[in-house]
């Protein structure tokens, strides 16, 4: 069977969702509207790069909604106290980066189960952004939004930021040295370590990527709106992991690729505007994702039962 | 006497492998029957075969004169077979009580438990066997004899009237030993019949009535203990020609590449190591399994860093405390068992040959496909290995052409010390020749190469100096000149074994 199956599939369910609205809602494909949409999907996007990697190595971060939060939260402070925006985007960044490396050091250091470990940080900074912010909207400064830019600028801004870091993370998984340590130690951290690859290093550097990732996916949304939530990011863990699923990463690690997650979140976030465009009432949204989900991951169960001796 | 179990001309294949050829055993009523063998004679098959576990390809079983057709695990233990294993595999957190309980027969409405009924049993069952251990202790809080008195008592409990013992002394110490022969001894007053496997040949003396000996699949016999000595014994187990498939010594030795001098590491239980690897020599090491060769190899590799002794690398000494460390040293480690850690199966074989080396990159090192493909291409050619190109996955390929592949994962970072663990495991008979070939070879070209083995005649015929481990430490080192299967065999149980040779 085909390497890239699950991605082939995915992209064709993509294919059939787009060509049904192409004849049955063709304002669908309206470009400012279009274009509106998919920069809305972007922060969400940039997100599921860093959990692919994550799930790759064989960890996960359920931590990433409220990193998200919280790295907005950064830049929208940093912000509104007149500092330019380079500098909030670099403290969401760098904020990014501390969180990551916290999750990191107890899950690659201290071998404690991520689950549990980004469990507790989410709790942490859930609760540590309520206590600062008292749930209170957070006016930003002109010449936040879409960098300062006219809207159609800032949207291709942010756009081409996420397909930017795309193609260069899916290069570097296929052509860095880097790369094949996150599938060698997400397929085999043991025979990884035999062959000299360190697993400790590569899991903890994984993290505090993905934390960077969470702060640049903040910068993304908040350059969208004139003002920020405190809770933004709350459910993004879900979606970025199902994304992740969906587009063929394997839960238990070792496989997928960052083209499979492209695919696998255009199609599960379209889900709630074809719904629209198809004027049926949106309550099924969370149904079909869910549908959606659980397709992908019966076809992995099926393959994996086919491939047992 | 009753036979309790008797199987006839059993065969077992595993693909090209025949683990057993028409191999007949019986055992009787009260009587401990020994099985011997080198590592790999087939002891560990005919056990699954008769706790059903395997199914035999061929020939016919029977329990208490009644033939079984087909034996399946649960229908071994309702027929009362038990085997006690070397880890005993019980419920830590439970009590002895409950761990007992559950083997119990289930009896009365819904299998109700009966707390009290079941305690005063195990209490019973303990008592029979002469256990001093209290019935409410959780399992986990017991030593390694006492799990395996628990097991037993178990086994005795679920009605068992032949109990199969693997190798339950092997971590058991002098006085627990005399605890469990008692035990045995009383088993077997008791009627029910044990099969006992060790390699301690001083045990199968004192306990064991009769002993049958495997060798290569195939039984050579069974005796009664008093007809034999130990060292007809170790002659029926080793007791076979070298073939003289094997690819002569041509290389001249050369300098010493790797010196051990009183190596230890108390974690791994290794003490005393002192030996020398020269250039273009193959030293075969040669033990039983649990004499501390791969823990051994382990230590040089970094895995279990030693804590006394040293190690010097081409006349320098090195501290190697990571597999990175000992990469860097010119250290190359062909671990045992391939398919959990040798080969990642679900990468290609190129990605697999150049694992090792990337250890010696930097993480934003661009890998070149290209040079990639190409080197692994050549490795496919200089090694024969079967496959239709460096794209394959490594789950694609058969035994012996992945153990190739983790052979040239370690070529490729140009190694001057070579070990090898049990190089030729499961691999069929014609890629070990060639793997054989392939090891000599990088000897000529000057690597040396230390290479563990079950196999005696594969240490016989490839080693130009084999070192003997037991216990944990190296015990002989002998030049292959003056080694034959007696000698190192002898050298391997700790028998003199040299009055009748």
């Amino acid at each position: 069977m085909n390497k890239y199956f699950r991605e082939l599939t995915v992209a064709a369910a993509l294919v059939l969702l787009m060509l049904a609205l192409a004849v049955f809602a063709p304002h669908f494909f309206q470009f400012q509207p279009f274009i509106s949409r998919l920069t809305s999907q972007m922060p969400a996007l940039v997100a599921a790069i860093g959990i692919a990697l994550v799930i790759i190595s064989r960890q996960i971060d359920i931590s990433i909604g409220a990193q998200f939060s919280m790295c907005a939260v950064i830049a929208g402070v940093t912000a509104a106290s007149g500092l330019p925006l380079g500098v909030a985007i670099l403290a969401a960044l760098g904020a990014g980066a501390l969180m990551g490396a916290l999750n990191g050091l107890l899950v690659a250091y201290l071998r404690l189960p991520s689950i549990v470990v980004t469990l507790a940080t989410m709790a942490i900074w859930q609760e540590a952004l309520r206590l600062w912010q008292q749930g209170r909207l957070l006016a930003l400064p002109a010449g936040i939004k879409w960098f300062g830019c006219d809207q159609l600028t800032g949207q291709t801004i942010v756009i081409s930021i996420t397909f930017i870091l795309l193609i260069v993370a899916a290069w570097a998984m296929k052509n860095l040295a880097a790369g094949r340590f996150i599938y060698a130690t997400g397929t085999d951290a043991e025979a990884a370590r035999l062959a000299g690859i360190d697993p400790q290093r590569t899991t903890f550097g994984v993290f505090v990527l993905m934390g960077i990732l969470a702060g640049l996916g903040a910068v993304l949304n908040l350059v969208q709106s004139p003002q920020i939530q405190p809770n933004c990011g709350d459910g993004l863990e879900l979606k970025a992991i199902a994304a992740a699923v969906v587009g063929g990463v394997a839960i238990s690690g070792g496989r997928g690729t960052l083209w499979g997650v492209l695919l696998g979140m255009l199609l599960l976030a379209n889900v709630n505007p074809a719904l629209t465009h198809f004027h049926q009432p949106p309550y099924w949204e969370k149904a079909i994702q869910g549908l959606v989900i659980l397709i992908a991951v019966m076809a992995d169960g099926l393959r994996s039962r086919k491939n047992q001796p | 006497m009753k036979s309790l179990l008797k199987l006839t001309s059993i065969h077992k294949s595993f693909g090209a492998v025949r683990a057993l050829r028409d191999v007949s055993f019986e055992l009787e009523e009260g009587e401990v029957h020994a099985l011997l063998g080198e590592n790999g004679a087939g002891k560990s098959t005919l056990i699954k075969v008769i706790t059903g576990a395997h199914q035999p390809d061929g020939g016919r079983l029977f329990v208490a004169g009644n033939e079984v057709a087909q034996l399946t695990p649960s229908k071994a233990r309702e027929l009362g077979i038990a085997c006690i294993y070397q880890q005993p595999a019980l419920f830590p957190d439970l009590t002895i009580a409950e761990n007992i309980g559950l083997r119990l027969k289930k009896t009365g409405f819904l299998s109700r438990v009966r707390w009290a009924d079941q305690r005063t049993k195990a209490v019973d069952l303990l008592h029979r066997i002469g256990a001093e251990i209290s019935p409410d202790a959780e399992v986990r809080s017991l030593s390694m004899p006492e799990q395996q008195l628990v097991e037993i008592a178990c086994a005795l409990g679920s009605g068992a009237r032949i109990v199969i013992m693997d190798e339950p002394t092997a971590s058991l110490t002098q006085k627990e030993q005399h605890l469990l022969f008692k035990v045995v001894r009383e088993l077997k007053q008791s009627g029910v019949g044990v099969v006992y496997i060790s390699h301690r040949l001083e045990e199968i003396f004192a306990l064991a009535d009769r002993v049958t000996v495997l060798r290569d699949g195939e039984s050579v016999g069974t005796n009664p203990v008093d007809s034999l000595t130990e060292s007809q014994l170790i002659k029926l187990m080793v007791g076979r020609e070298v073939s003289s498939i094997y690819p002569p010594a041509e290389s001249e030795a050369g300098a010493v590449v790797l010196s051990l001098s009183n190596l230890g590491c108390s974690a791994s239980g290794v003490s005393g190591v002192t030996f020398d690897v020269r250039a273009g020599e193959i030293v075969g090491m040669a033990g039983l399994v649990g004499a501390g060769r791969t823990e051994l190899a382990r230590i040089l590799f970094g895995i279990t860093p030693a804590d006394r002794g040293e190690i010097q690398l081409n006349g320098s000494r090195v501290s190697i405390n990571s597999p990175r460390e000992a990469i860097g040293h010119g250290i190359a480690y062909v671990p045992e068992d391939r398919r959990r850690h040798g080969v990642i199966l679900e990468m290609s074989i190129a990605h697999n040959m150049t694992m090792a080396v990337h250890s010696k990159l930097f993480p934003g090192t661009w890998l070149r496909t290209k040079a990639e493909n190409l080197l692994a291409a050549g490795f496919i050619r200089d090694l024969g290995i079967k496959a239709y190109g460096p794209e394959a996955p490594g789950g694609s390929l058969s035994g012996g052409n992945q153990q190739k592949v983790s052979v040239a994962r370690w070529l490729a970072t140009k190694p001057k010390l070579l070990i090898l663990d049990e190089p030729t495991q499961g691999v069929d008979v014609g890629a070990k020749s060639e793997i054989h070939k392939i090891i000599r070879g990088l000897a000529k070209d000057g690597l040396a190469v230390l290479m563990i083995s079950s196999d005696l005649p594969e240490v016989l015929g490839m080693s130009d100096r084999i070192a003997v481990m037991r216990g944990g430490e190296l015990v002989e080192i002998i030049d292959h000149k003056n080694a034959d299967a007696h000698t190192v065999m002898a050298a391997a149980l700790g028998t003199n074994g040299k009055d009748a040779a």
